[in-house]
């Protein structure tokens, strides 16, 4: 038994569990189905684990667990629907660089909302009550009633359509599985942005600095570190990574209401829980993890979607009660 | 003795003004207390007979959340979950066994036992760990639970919920009492018939409750759950099992909050995710505990009418608003009065930060640090 866990930890440990999932699903799912649903419960991974890993490091360093954050997703996805639909020209155009284009333009203007809004939410409404769990729960509660309002009343409460680029339209064949263009594109962007995340946490002073103040933020303060500073640049990176994640999302689901942000921070949430608090690796695996298990249930059992992805709480919960990567414990 | 001296004057002058806050307090909510007695009475037509009902109900409601959030330092947002718990379990069995006492008994029994293992599953997994975690698992299980209710629509009527009939006994076409000529009796000019009756079955059930609750938070239990919420270690290195004692008082909570559904289900006549289970419901309840004052009972009887009267009222004063400023730009939306949540959170906002302890609590001087 030992040298079993011995081995296993060896190959991977916990990252294994996707992979077994994948498996498992593999003998009662048809291969073709199966192939199209991993595809897709992956770029839902992914989009998912842009929204999470914000929420997480924000935690991990501020010990801030920002209720807020759907806010951002909500904003993202609606300020990028609002790009789109201005750059509508492009967007439905013949010239594939103008469709990118008009993406780019439209993830960007969301990101750097976000960016400026974090700015805003740290500034204001989280400095006055930092280590205070309870009021912060409170307080950005009621900045998360507030933003929705906002967006209740900017583009109302009617469902809005989202256009989507031209080239990312239809699918890609492998073989005789079909495969949505978009869902690639989010599986790369996410990509992305975890090996750049993973590179900045790892190989820089400042991701040197972040990872210090997960671990021990007095000791960073007491060596003459400008934590403060560090809180906002990661609120505001955090962020922008949800309304990136919003931005992508408005664009898989295609039409896109206010409660958008608020059903998503459920699944953000689970993910966080199921990958531990404060890591980014943990965020990547549990987000992968719901992604799959939401597609696969999905076919199998439909009714079950998002009640599957509690059970796989509950039982991670069980099994490891701080998540499976945890970078700080609770 | 220079230092007691010295100390005595500065000391009585807030002593004093918290004896006038809590007069003040208690004078209140004694009318409010007297005003929902004599409710029937008092405001006999039937929109302020639902708003009388509604506060009665969330009384027991966010007095519950209370002995949570304001008394043990627990943020969980599962608390509609046990409320549409006892709701819809009432529910179900009125629509299956027909209206009767029976069915009641049984469907809010059913309701009941349901939330208490819930509440005991979901504390004994997650209560030993941070509050935040605690909130995030509450927050996912409440959702999960919303999502069932509307898929689950062969049971729970989806998102349209379920009609229902109640025991005749509280049809308005039941004469409590009558005279001579087999009139049914008129009070004030009210007549006693079974909609007054189920006013006050819905009333003292409520009473009955708070009084259990004002019960609990001055027995040695409800020290304890304060103590654990001003120092957790301190009161593990005491010797109390933080992790059984917020157990179980998750599951008193639960089990009262299924309860006042239960009160909801029989008063409305209808069950469905907007009057018993929604992510609104939750976010009145904080807003009202918040209001009222985190960590006092009687902050709860405050909070809860403040809230319902905003709602009816705050609306019309916003319509009026919107309707002054009609030819600005953005601002005739930001005033409309399906918009007065906005404001209410930004309110909400202002007075976690400025008075933590709410309306009850900064009177009575309980705020300072």
């Amino acid at each position: 038994m030992d040298r079993l866990s011995a081995t296993l930890d060896r190959l991977g440990g916990v990252y294994l569990l996707p992979v077994a999932i994948g498996l498992l699903t593999l003998v009662v799912i048809p291969t073709s189905t199966w192939f199209t649903l991993t595809v897709a419960g992956l770029a839902m991974g992914m989009m998912i684990f842009l929204m999470a890993s914000g929420l997480s490091l924000i935690f991990g360093l501020m010990d801030v667990l920002n209720f807020g954050h759907s806010a951002f997703v909500s904003f993202g996805a609606f300020i990028a629907a609002a790009v789109l639909a201005a750059l509508a020209g492009w967007v439905g155009g013949d010239s594939p660089a103008l469709n990118i284009v008009a993406l780019l333009a439209a993830i960007a203007a969301a990101t750097a909302f976000g960016a400026a809004a974090g700015w805003f939410f740290e500034r204001v409404i989280v400095r006055p009550v930092y280590r205070d769990h309870l009021r912060q729960i409170l307080v950005t509660i009621g900045a998360l009633i507030v933003a929705e309002q906002l967006i209740l009343s900017i583009w109302g409460g009617v469902p809005i359509a989202v256009p989507r680029p031209r080239v990312l339209e239809g699918s890609i064949l492998f073989g005789n599985v079909a495969v949505e263009s978009y869902r690639i594109f989010a599986f790369a962007l996410g990509v992305a942005v975890y090996v750049a995340m993973h590179l900045v946490l790892n190989r820089t002073r400042i991701g040197l600095l972040i990872r210090a103040g997960v671990e021990n933020r007095e000791m960073v303060e007491a060596l003459g570190f400008r934590i403060e500073r560090l809180f906002i640049a990661v609120f505001m990176a955090g962020s922008a990574l949800a309304a990136m994640g919003g931005a992508m999302w408005a664009g898989y689901q295609g039409l896109i209401t206010p409660a958008l942000g608020s059903e998503m921070i459920v699944l953000v949430f689970i993910v966080v829980i199921i990958g531990g608090l404060g890591s980014i690796e943990g965020s990547l695996l549990g987000a992968i993890m719901v992604g799959l298990v939401a597609n696969y249930v999905a076919f199998l059992m439909p009714k079950m979607a998002l009640a599957s992805n509690m059970l796989l709480m509950m039982a991670i919960l069980l099994w490891r009660p701080y998540g499976l990567r945890p970078a700080v414990r609770g | 003795m220079t230092d007691v001296a010295a100390d005595t004057p500065v000391q009585s002058a807030p002593a004093s003004a918290a004896r006038t806050g809590r007069m003040i307090v208690y004078a209140i909510v004694g009318l409010i207390g007297l005003a929902l007695l004599f409710a029937p009475f008092l405001f006999p037509d039937v929109r302020s007979q639902e708003v009388a009902a509604r506060i009665c109900i969330f009384i027991v409601l966010v007095a519950s959340y209370d002995l949570l959030i304001g008394y043990t330092g627990i943020v969980s947002f599962a608390h509609t979950m046990f409320f549409g718990l006892g709701a819809y379990g009432t529910a179900i069995a009125l629509k299956a066994m027909g209206p009767g006492f029976d069915a009641i008994l049984l469907g809010g029994a059913a309701g009941i036992a349901v939330a208490f293992v819930l509440a005991v599953l979901i504390g004994l997994l997650s209560l030993r760990v941070k509050a935040i975690f605690f909130a995030m698992v509450t927050l996912a299980a409440a959702s999960v639970m919303l999502v069932l209710a509307s898929q689950l629509s062969d049971i729970t009527g989806g998102e349209d919920g379920i009609l229902y009939e109640i025991p005749r006994f509280f049809s308005p076409a039941t004469r409590l009492l009558t005279d001579a000529d087999g009139k049914v009796v008129r009070l004030f000019g009210v007549a006693l018939n079974g909609k007054v009756a189920l006013y006050y079955f819905v009333f003292v059930v409520s009473a009955l409750l708070f009084a259990l609750m004002l019960r609990i938070v001055a027995s040695p239990l409800g020290t304890v759950l304060e103590a654990i919420r001003e120092n957790e270690m301190r009161a593990e290195a005491i010797g109390y099992r933080v992790v059984a004692y917020r157990t179980a008082i998750f599951c008193i909570a639960a089990v009262i909050a299924a309860i006042a559904g239960i009160l909801r289900a029989v008063w409305l006549k209808y069950t469905g995710p907007e009057v018993a289970l929604s992510f609104a419901i939750m976010i009145d309840i904080l807003l009202m505990v918040v209001i009222g004052g985190m960590g006092t009972m009687i902050g709860s009887v405050i909070g809860v009418v403040v809230m319902s009267l905003a709602q009816f009222y705050l609306k019309d004063v916003m319509q009026f608003a919107a309707e002054a400023t009609s030819g600005l730009p953005l601002v005739p939306d930001l005033l409309n009065a399906d918009r007065w949540l906005l404001w209410l959170g930004l309110l909400f906002i202002l007075l976690v930060y400025f008075f933590p302890a709410g309306i009850a609590g900064t009177l009575m001087g309980k705020g300072r640090r």
